[in-house]
């Protein structure tokens, strides 16, 4: 549905965004990750028709943004970073104004916005002036604006940014729940927010696309995929370290804690081995008193440092 | 144009709801009177005419229209709703149009505000209606012009005070390029067309035609062509920095 080829941008002589390319059809939630300055923003800016791109071309259900571009725009619902809006005006004046530029005349314009005050759940604040609203509601209002007209595609830029968890967990079920209908696109440096909606990940840095996979894949080149935590009751480490170093499919053995009469270790495997039924016979042989025994999916945020590490440029 | 006349609707309704518009119009018609009456001499001339009203507009259009101007599109940029309007599907050309003639229709508002002048003209004597109507739309034609150089200075930058400034400087330049003090400094290093081309472009002698009760071709030409000209300016500078 959302087919971007080749996209480039050049800010003087510095490339904020360098030969990108990747699609995104219905029903995919993608997230866009990269660290600060490494041109996230400035491809949504290009996707939604703010800028044009130097290079490469967006295209929207087969319509180039470029040739067509108002066709395009009337098919994207868009939160620009910050969630920007006319701080004077009340939401209800708000939404009627982004109704009518949508198309919505008279009646049709009022049940456009009411639908979306309802689905947002932005009656209380309707008639207050936006500059006086929390952030909660003021980023409910820039969600509202983008969905207004039930578009196809979404791009949200940082949707959850600076809200509070339960800001952010509101944000993130509203976005879950458009999911199935849309081809969403979301910029987050936020990595959970990755693994609770993101189908796919796509991570940019420095300008260039180095992945483009789904989170699941991300986590299993985490160093932790797979990897053994143990806890076990005991006030001495012992052999622990290298008991557990000696069983097969175990490549290195890390101590984690050894305080408070816990010892925490950290296994991990040799390729794809299962440790855990080795793991707690041994620990049963031993009698260490086994507390605590799970397997670590991975860690995004070890993966994304590791992918990025290097060419943190700062916006 | 549906489109022109959305965001119209919403820049208009938009100056009424910040303190911005009241005290514009207190200011601009508190200050007519005042030019009219203590500078203009009103009731010494002992006629029935509104020139006095009229010959001072240049100079309150000179600090006032960059007042109103400088906002439009600074605050558009640095509040970040540029993103926002111009990912909306509507062409640049709507979103020019449609905030400038919201700044035009605020300044004619402002003009009509003025009318207890014309009132008292009529009460006091018989004034040529026909001239003070001409005045009037030569006025408003001025503020178009004003408004719309305030316009393309407020999309060069995100800072209001550089845009009232600028927009001041460049109009001042418009008014006074009638003036012996502009135009010597020209002819010192211009050659003589040149001169008389700076000359032309004076709002001020334009304006005084106008004024005299006729409405030439020319005049209106000139003052709607210099709109249409740094509107144009106005589309191309956003579109040149809008990255920034």
């Amino acid at each position: 549905m959302v087919e971007i080829e080749h996209l480039s941008k050049l800010f003087g002589t510095f490339k904020a965004v360098d030969d990108v390319s990747f699609n995104l059809e219905r029903g995919e939630v993608l997230g866009f990750l990269g660290p600060n300055g490494a041109g996230k923003s400035t491809t949504m800016r290009m996707i939604t028709g703010f800028l044009a791109p130097d290079a490469g071309r967006v295209r929207v259900s087969g319509d180039d943004i470029s040739v067509n571009p108002l066709k395009v725009k009337q098919r994207i619902g868009y939160l620009p970073e910050g969630a920007p809006l006319y701080g004077e005006m009340t939401p209800r004046a708000f939404l009627r104004f982004i109704a009518e530029i949508r198309g919505f005349r008279g009646r049709q314009r009022d049940q456009a916005v009411d639908a979306v005050v309802e689905k947002m759940n932005l009656k209380s604040a309707l008639e207050k002036p936006i500059d006086t609203l929390s952030k909660g509601f003021k980023r409910r209002v820039g969600l509202a604006q983008a969905i207004i007209h039930d578009p196809e595609v979404l791009v949200l830029d940082e949707p959850t940014d600076g809200l509070d968890p339960n800001q952010k967990h509101e944000v993130r079920t509203l976005i879950k729940g458009m999911a199935k209908e849309k081809a969403i696109i979301l910029s987050t440096h936020i990595l959970e927010e990755v693994d609770a909606v993101c189908t796919r990940a796509v991570i940019i840095s420095a300008g260039r696309l180095v992945t483009n996979s789904t989170p699941a894949e991300l986590l299993a080149r985490s160093r932790f995929h797979n990897a053994l935590s143990v806890s076990i009751r005991s006030n001495t480490v012992d052999d622990m370290a290298e008991a557990f170093g000696a069983l097969p499919g175990v490549a290195s053995v890390e101590i984690l804690q050894a305080a408070d009469g816990c010892v925490r270790l950290q296994l991990f495997p040799a390729g794809d081995a299962a440790l855990a039924a080795s793991v707690s016979e041994l620990a049963r042989d031993r009698k260490w008193d086994l507390e605590e025994l799970h397997v670590e999916r991975g860690r995004l945020d070890d993966v994304f440092r590791e992918i990025t590490a290097g060419d943190s440029a700062d916006s | 144009m549906s489109n022109v006349w959305t965001i119209f609707k919403r820049e208009l309704s938009g100056y009424f709801s910040t303190p911005i518009a009241y005290v514009f119009l207190v200011i601009f018609v508190a200050l007519s009177g005042v030019f009219t009456f203590y500078i203009g001499s009103y009731f010494e001339r002992d006629q029935a005419d509104l020139r006095s009203f009229f010959q001072f507009h240049p100079w309150l259009y000179l600090f006032l229209i960059p007042a109103l101007a400088m906002r439009l599109w600074a605050e558009e940029r640095r509040s970040g709703t540029l993103e926002l309007l111009l990912t909306l599907p509507i062409t640049m050309t709507q979103a020019v149009l449609g905030k400038f003639f919201a700044a035009w229709a605020f300044c004619a508002i402002a003009l009509l505000l003025t009318f207890p002048l014309w009132l008292t003209t009529n009460y006091l004597g018989s004034p040529d209606n026909g001239v003070i109507l001409a005045s009037y739309v030569g006025s408003l034609l001025m503020a178009g012009a004003f408004l719309a150089i305030g316009a393309c200075m407020s999309a060069l930058t995100r800072n209001q005070v550089i845009a009232f400034v600028i927009t001041a400087v460049v109009c001042l330049g418009f008014v006074l390029s009638g003036y012996p003090l502009v135009l010597e400094f020209v002819s010192a290093f211009a050659p003589e067309f040149v001169v008389e081309a700076v000359g032309s472009f004076s709002f001020l002698s334009h304006f005084t035609e106008v004024s005299k009760g006729v409405i030439d071709i020319r005049d209106l030409i000139f003052f709607v062509s210099l709109m249409a000209y740094w509107l144009f300016a106005n589309a191309g500078v956003i579109e040149l920095k809008k990255a920034e």
